[in-house]
């Protein structure tokens, strides 16, 4: 079998410069590529320390045919499944929320830890997740 | 013959997701209804609840009463608490409101309901989130309208 990993995912954003802000500012991950492509822009940004794995904030102007669907899907809370580890959610809860971003639940207790959700200003949905050392069992049926 | 060209749709007011959020996070409130919802998003409750069924493709009710169901199915099927107080945990003041919209919307009754599902536990095994968004009932009547 090949060697493979996942090495760039590309989330659509509602505005680059807006969302490469947020990112940076509010959920303090790095700008790693900013480049010009004539028109639009190329960015990357990843959080401080992990080199292997970076979020391309996408325009979706790049595809003018499907523009107005992937904003409105963006809009009604369509586009989630970025899932952003802690090792500590409640503590990162409270700065985050101290910075102004804006959760959709508080962290609750879960079997594989602690979880909670968050949206970027364009709506879509982001989990952060502390993972517990040891699952916790299934309820007895 | 000219191509018609028509201006795309613009995309939902952000308003409405906050709304949806907000339902999602304070189902257990007994006191949140339309009006609540429909005065946090500076509209009336008929306009805004014209524009989120719009959006969402049901009406703000409807959604608050299926996270309550969804959450009441949940908690009936992983935790001990009896239905009363599974009726109290999800929003509703009354357990016969509970029983009635459970029933209307699920097919049986709670405690029917959880004698069913109680073999299936493994399902805790899904991520939260993933749950609540499967898991949820999608056809309750509105009775509001």
């Amino acid at each position: 079998m090949p060697n493979l990993k996942v090495a760039i995912l590309c989330a659509m954003v509602g505005d680059q410069d807006e969302a490469l802000a947020w990112y940076t500012e509010k959920l303090g991950f790095e700008k790693r590529t900013d480049v010009d492509a004539g028109g639009w822009h190329w960015i990357t940004v990843a959080p401080p320390g992990q080199n292997d794995f970076e979020i391309s904030l996408i325009d979706p102007s790049v595809r003018p045919d499907i523009e107005p669907d992937v904003r409105s899907l963006m809009a009604r809370g369509g586009l989630n499944g970025i899932i952003i580890q802690t090792d500590d959610c409640r503590a990162a809860y409270a700065e985050l929320v101290a910075k102004g971003v804006e959760f959709t639940s508080e962290p609750e207790e879960v079997f594989y830890g602690i979880d909670c959700g968050f949206r970027d200003p364009f709506g879509n949905g982001f989990r952060l997740t502390q993972i517990a050392d040891v699952p916790a069992p299934v309820p007895s049926s | 013959m000219a191509a018609t060209v028509t201006a795309p749709p613009a995309p939902p007011a952000r308003h409405l997701l906050r709304a949806r959020d907000h339902v999602d996070k304070h189902y257990a409130d007994a006191a949140l209804d339309v009006p609540a919802l429909a005065r946090q998003a500076h509209a009336s409750p008929a306009h805004f609840s014209r524009c989120f069924r719009e959006t969402f493709g049901e009406t703000p009710h409807q959604y608050l009463q299926t996270r309550r169901i969804e959450r009441a199915q949940e908690l009936l099927r992983l935790s001990d608490l009896t239905v009363g107080e599974v009726c109290v945990a999800v929003g509703y003041r009354s357990l016969g409101s509970f029983s009635a919209t459970f029933k209307r919307t699920v097919g049986v009754s709670p405690t029917v309901w959880r004698d069913q599902v109680r073999g299936e536990a493994l399902v805790a095994r899904i991520p939260s989130c993933f749950r609540r968004e499967w898991q949820r009932p999608r056809a309750v009547p509105d009775t509001t309208r």
